[in-house]
């Protein structure tokens, strides 16, 4: 046993796949000890939902304008930042635009330069002008455009005042700066916000949690019946293989992802809790196992180890479990891993469907998938409620076959290379 | 170490029956093919007999030994046990039936279950004959005892797993096994068939001390005639699942009927004189 376990840790091939899924484990018991609280929380409230909020660290305006402040006199830089925060892509191809239909030669101008670009547009905007080939809406827009860069030079200086306008709290320069670590309120999303206002990166490692829950109990569920029926089938033989061969039979000929829609459908909505979920997958996969594992004790009983064990009068169970399951365990170990794989697949296709656990208060893997595409991520391009979402599918499932690679080459040996 | 058994050859037709068949039969089918492997045999070993079942592969000697074990259920016949007819239909019977035959097989390689200690096989047959409740020295020294027997020390062999040992130092073990169980019936299906020819005169010669130290009927089925010549009392000559011959040694070898029988003798290869291959079919 100890000498197998040695074996299995010198094939790189499973050390691999054993790292990377052992990380997103502790990714899922350490980021919460981090970062703890509801992963389901919206951080806004009312009006603000329905948008996915990109990446990126957020400075509460409140504590900006209360705290701290400095004027850093580089006038040029922070207004060359802010215009080309302001001249968006649009605007730029409105102003190329424009100069190509005043015959104006652009061809030395550089976007990036700010101060050139709304030196020249300055120059030469004016009104009345009707450049070629622009109509008059598009005009309207150079029209509006030019008012809007107007002020962008002006520098003024904005008041707050309360909300009555009794008291002045604060003029802000164009030059005035605060230090991040002075404002109070800072809130850091690195993948963003989903469309209902909730951290991306907390939701998804609390759904890396459930999902590897859901595989792992889909997994043990699967593993177990088809390593019992198999065991049965082919050790006992006879009328009760024939039997355990109809039923799995019958399960491995109606596709089990059908009997997944059907049986999640039938439970209906409000019974549909994650891990319902996952044992239903888990009673719907176990077919293979079963099939290879019969196939494994029919060659194995008829051995003389299994024999000697007979007339050494060793009882039935006994037998199967000392003189079957150990030749077979190796086996039985790699079905497991691609059971959980399977199952966090499943769980990710049913979900997908909406089928999958209906509950507003765990987030899994597919279920983040299919907020993200009922809100139209995809469309809005707000890749970031998604695509981290099948990276991490993507990589659970990766690194658990690199382990079933890894496994099989250790137990067959005919398989090294 | 000579094994020059044939003074010691006796006559045990008068002997009480051990193990007798009556139309023993044994057909496999796979959809519509039969295969007859063991086809209405009858037989009758006496007791302290030494039996020697011949035939070449596949002509059903397996198939029946695991019949004689109550391993495999005959399709037809009576086999009957010390003369009365044998019931193996529970467990409790079957494990009393153990006690009384037991056997050791062709692979040593494959007999031992490699991922139990050597201790544990050698306890399991201390327990089969009700040693359970005996002193950790008790049954060390038992142990011990069977394993000097076969000429080994179970001092380093405990705690050691079965793959660790020679084929030879396997089937000693396995002989070391019977010596702890005294069966009344030893079924040896092709014990030497394995191994190297220097340890099968060793593991030939522990065998007969072990039938002499115990008194049992030993049943040795074996492809090779000439071994068996050496070794029996009577041979059985088995051919597609059928005896075509049977009687004492010295009759069947030097006085053959059967044209099989002849065909057997003349195919052992003989030192000094050239092979005869004229009757290979």
């Amino acid at each position: 046993m100890k000498n197998t376990i040695k074996q299995v840790f010198h094939s790189p091939k499973f050390v691999v796949g054993f790292v990377i899924i052992m990380a997103i484990l502790l990714l899922t018991i350490i980021y919460p000890i981090f970062n703890p609280g509801d992963p389901l929380q919206s951080l806004f409230k009312g009006s603000d939902r329905g948008s996915f909020t990109p990446p990126g660290t957020y400075v509460s305006l409140y504590d900006a304008v209360t705290s701290f402040r400095a004027n850093l006199d580089n006038n040029s830089d922070a207004y060359a930042a802010r215009a080309s925060v302001e001249i968006s892509d649009d605007d730029w191809v409105l102003m190329v635009n424009w100069f190509t239909g005043m015959d104006i030669d652009i061809s030395g101008l550089d976007r990036t330069d700010t101060d050139a670009v709304l030196k020249l547009w300055k120059e030469n905007y004016s009104d009345s002008a009707k450049p070629k080939g622009m109509t008059k809406s598009a005009r309207n827009s150079a029209k509006r455009l030019n008012e809007s860069l107007s002020s962008l030079g002006s520098e003024p200086t904005l008041s707050v005042t309360s909300a009555d306008e009794s008291k002045k709290v604060k003029d802000i320069n164009a030059t005035d700066y605060v230090p991040v670590n002075r404002v109070a309120s800072v809130v850091r999303l690195p993948l963003g916000t989903d469309t209902f206002g909730r951290d991306v990166l907390k939701e998804l490692v609390s759904a890396i949690g459930t999902s590897l829950m859901i595989g792992l109990v889909a997994g043990v569920i699967a593993t177990f019946i088809g390593l019992m029926l198999g065991l049965l089938s082919g050790y006992i033989g006879g009328f009760v293989d024939d039997l355990i061969m109809f039923v799995t039979n019958i399960f491995t000929v109606i596709p089990s992802f059908i009997l997944l829609i059907l049986i999640n459908y039938s439970i209906g909505q409000e019974a549909r809790g994650a891990m319902v979920v996952a044992v239903v997958i888990g009673l719907t996969s176990w077919t293979w196992t079963t099939r290879s594992v019969r196939s494994q004790v029919i060659s194995l009983r008829n051995r003389d180890h299994v024999n000697l064990s007979k007339l050494s009068g060793h009882s039935l169970f006994r037998i199967i479990m000392t003189d079957i399951l150990p030749y077979i365990m190796s086996y039985v170990v790699m079905a497991f891993i691609l059971q959980i794989s399977s199952a966090i697949l499943s769980e990710a296709q049913l979900s997908l469907l909406g089928l999958g656990p209906s509950t507003t208060k765990t987030a899994t893997l597919g279920l983040m998938m299919n907020w993200a595409m009922l809100y139209s991520a995809h469309l809005a391009g707000s890749w970031w409620a998604y695509f981290p979402v099948i990276g991490v599918i993507a990589l659970i499932s990766f690194s658990l076959n690199l382990m079933n690679t890894g496994l099989d080459q250790v137990f067959n040996p005919t398989l090294r290379d | 170490m000579a094994i020059d058994t044939k003074t010691l050859r006796r006559d045990y037709s008068k002997a009480p029956s051990c193990l007798k068949g009556v139309g023993v039969t044994r057909y496999f089918t796979t959809g519509k093919i039969t295969t007859k492997a063991v086809d209405h045999v009858d037989f009758d070993f006496h007791e302290g007999e030494l039996v020697s079942i011949v035939g070449e592969s596949g002509s059903g000697k397996t198939t029946l030994s695991k019949m004689l074990l109550g391993l495999l259920k005959e399709t037809d016949g009576k086999i009957y046990f010390q003369g009365k007819e044998r019931d193996i239909s529970s467990r409790a019977k079957k494990k009393e039936y153990w006690s009384g035959i037991q056997a050791i097989f062709q692979d040593p390689f494959s007999s031992f279950n490699t991922f139990n200690k050597i201790d544990t096989v050698l306890l399991d047959c201390i327990n089969m004959r009700g040693g359970r409740n005996l002193s950790k020295e008790k049954k060390f020294e038992m142990m011990t005892e069977a394993c000097s027997f076969v000429n080994l020390k179970f001092a380093e062999l405990t705690n050691k797993y079965p793959f660790e040992l020679s084929g030879g130092q396997m089937q000693r073990l396995m002989i070391a096994r019977i010596f702890l169980l005294k069966p009344k019936i030893l079924l040896a299906d092709e014990p030497t068939s394995m191994i190297d020819a220097c340890s099968r005169a060793t593991i030939l010669d522990m065998l007969l001390q072990l039938r002499d130290e115990i008194g049992m009927t030993v049943i040795f089925i074996t492809h090779d005639i000439g071994l068996a010549y050496y070794i029996s009392d009577s041979i059985y000559i088995m051919e597609h699942g059928k005896f075509v011959e049977s009687g004492s040694a010295d009759d069947v070898i030097l006085n053959p009927k059967a044209p099989y029988t002849k065909r057997l003798i003349s195919d052992v290869p003989k030192i000094h004189e050239a092979w005869d291959l004229s009757t290979v079919g």
